[in-house]
């Protein structure tokens, strides 16, 4: 039994049964198996895959179509995306409220509005 | 290479290969499933993978209720492990409009015997012990709907239909239509030309597309829909959340990795399913909010879709005035997954018998022709 993907316990077996089934990408094969679903999104097993359906469908390696690539780069947890969106919040909202004051300098009247 | 059948499917999703074994169970022979890619690789290998009855209208709720008793007994039908999962739906009720909305539709929808009911906030703190509490009114419970593996259920029809002689031929776009004499002609860029007398329009987002190449209109347009998931974790809860309020939906999958997904009002038609970093942000706020114990939980991957939308948010399923013997099936509006188990039975029948055990007439593409009064479906993300 040899292990393809690392994060998925993953095995050659599954890969080669995915195959069997009608599998041609490495895309298919991670939709059947879950082989590079992990936390490192197919880094270490995308090579082999292609590698085990190059032999099995005897096609060269560069004949296979190439998987998606899909955003993060790395696990990211939630709160660290919540502190870069409130940097971000709080910058527009300091940007809108110097604008508001410039508007309001030149026009009293003049209400500063929320997007 | 056979090229002449007795049925063409346009689409290999999971209305294209439902439809394809659907078809040869009722005992034809010759059918092709033809896909521009690979099974699954647009809506429905994109999508959140519940499945509900929890609906706004009765014809959508009379189809999921038929859907998912269907979907009861799909993995021993097909022969293939599916991740059927029976979780539940919880749908949160955050303002009294909603709490008014869905006091209706529970009322519609135990009228059509299904097992739901409204639940307080101590319950609905039971079923999902992370979820913050204080933020809804009530939520509504069914107990019987629940999430399915997208691509094992689309592999699942393939191989059975496969299994029952129907043909699935991916890589294959088709580039034109033409009609002779009852013949079908369905050419593709793989320079065949295919021959049928009956034709199935299965192309999801492409359906208009698909078509205007035989000049029927079919008011079908995509809307790109980003989802994510995170690192796989012990399980948190059963069910899949749903807000209208907050607009978010969110499951826990079989691997223990928690699916979620928005609708974004501002989005523009297209077929456009790259990834946005406003997504991921809006995404984590929303979630952060109505979760805030999960805020140290890891997102690993981030991807998009498109919902096929109708004007209505309800399928177009059954013939064409314009074309005899041009089926269509699309326009689910982001709920082809959940309904096709019911919709490709129905639309074999009508296909086959040219009636179904089951009333499809208000699907039909003819409710968008003309000036119509159109009653939207509510109970979408």
């Amino acid at each position: 039994m040899k292990i393809v993907c690392r994060c998925q316990d993953i095995t050659e077996e599954e890969v080669i049964a995915a195959i069997r089934q009608g599998a041609t990408t490495i895309d298919e094969i991670k939709r059947l198996v879950r082989a590079g679903m992990g936390p490192c999104q197919g880094r270490t097993c995308r090579r082999l895959v292609s590698q085990i359906i190059s032999r099995e469908l005897k096609k060269p390696a560069a004949d296979i179509y190439p998987p998606t690539f899909r955003p993060p780069n790395r696990p990211v947890p939630f709160k660290l995306i919540m502190a870069e969106y409130n940097d971000q919040l709080t910058a527009e909202k300091k940007a809108e409220e110097k604008a508001a004051k410039k508007a309001a300098t030149k026009k009293p009247a003049a209400k500063g509005g929320k997007k | 290479m056979k090229t002449s059948f007795d049925a063409i499917i346009i689409g290999g999703g999971i209305l294209g290969v439902s439809t394809a074994y659907e078809l040869a169970k009722a005992g034809m022979k010759n059918i092709c499933v033809i896909e521009r890619r690979y099974l699954a690789s647009g809506s429905t290998g994109r999508c959140g993978g519940g499945f509900r009855q929890q609906w706004s209208t009765e014809s959508n709720t009379r189809l999921a209720i038929k859907a998912v008793k269907r979907l009861e007994h799909i993995e021993e039908e097909l022969g293939y492990k599916t991740e059927f999962f029976q979780g539940g739906y919880l749908i949160l009720a955050h303002s009294d409009e909603e709490v008014a909305q869905f006091e209706k539709n529970v009322a519609m929808q135990r009228k059509l015997g299904l097992d739901v009911r409204i639940v307080d906030r101590a319950e609905a703190k039971k079923i999902d012990p992370y979820l913050n509490v204080d933020l809804i009114k009530c939520a509504t419970w069914c107990p019987k709907d629940g999430h399915i593996s997208p691509f094992l259920l689309t592999q699942a029809y393939a191989n059975a239909a496969r299994r029952l002689g129907a043909e699935i031929h991916l890589w294959t776009n088709v580039t034109g239509l033409m009609k002779k004499s009852n013949v079908f002609f369905v050419m593709t860029d793989k320079g065949v030309t295919y021959e049928t007398p009956l034709l199935f329009n299965c192309a999801g987002s492409f359906s208009r597309t698909i078509g205007q190449m035989i000049n029927v209109d079919i008011p079908v347009d995509p809307y790109r829909h980003e989802i994510l998931v995170t690192e796989p974790v012990e399980r948190l809860w059963n069910p899949m959340i749903i807000s209208f309020g907050v607009g978010l939906y969110a499951r826990q999958e079989q691997s223990g990795g928690v699916v979620m997904g928005m609708g974004d009002p501002n989005e523009p038609v297209g077929t456009f399913v790259g990834s946005s970093m406003h997504f991921m942000f809006e995404m984590s706020r929303r979630f952060t909010m109505l979760f805030p114990k999960l805020e140290g939980l890891r997102i690993v991957r981030q991807w998009a879709g498109l919902y096929e939308m109708t004007a209505d948010a309800q399928p177009i399923l059954g013939p064409v005035d314009e074309v005899e013997n041009f089926y269509q099936a699309s326009g689910f509006s982001g709920h082809g997954l959940m309904l096709a188990p019911a919709a490709s039975e129905l639309l074999a029948e009508k296909a086959i018998k040219g009636k179904t055990s089951f009333p499809i007439d208000d699907l039909h593409v003819r409710r968008f022709r003309g000036k119509q009064e159109i009653h939207r479906e509510k109970s979408v993300v």
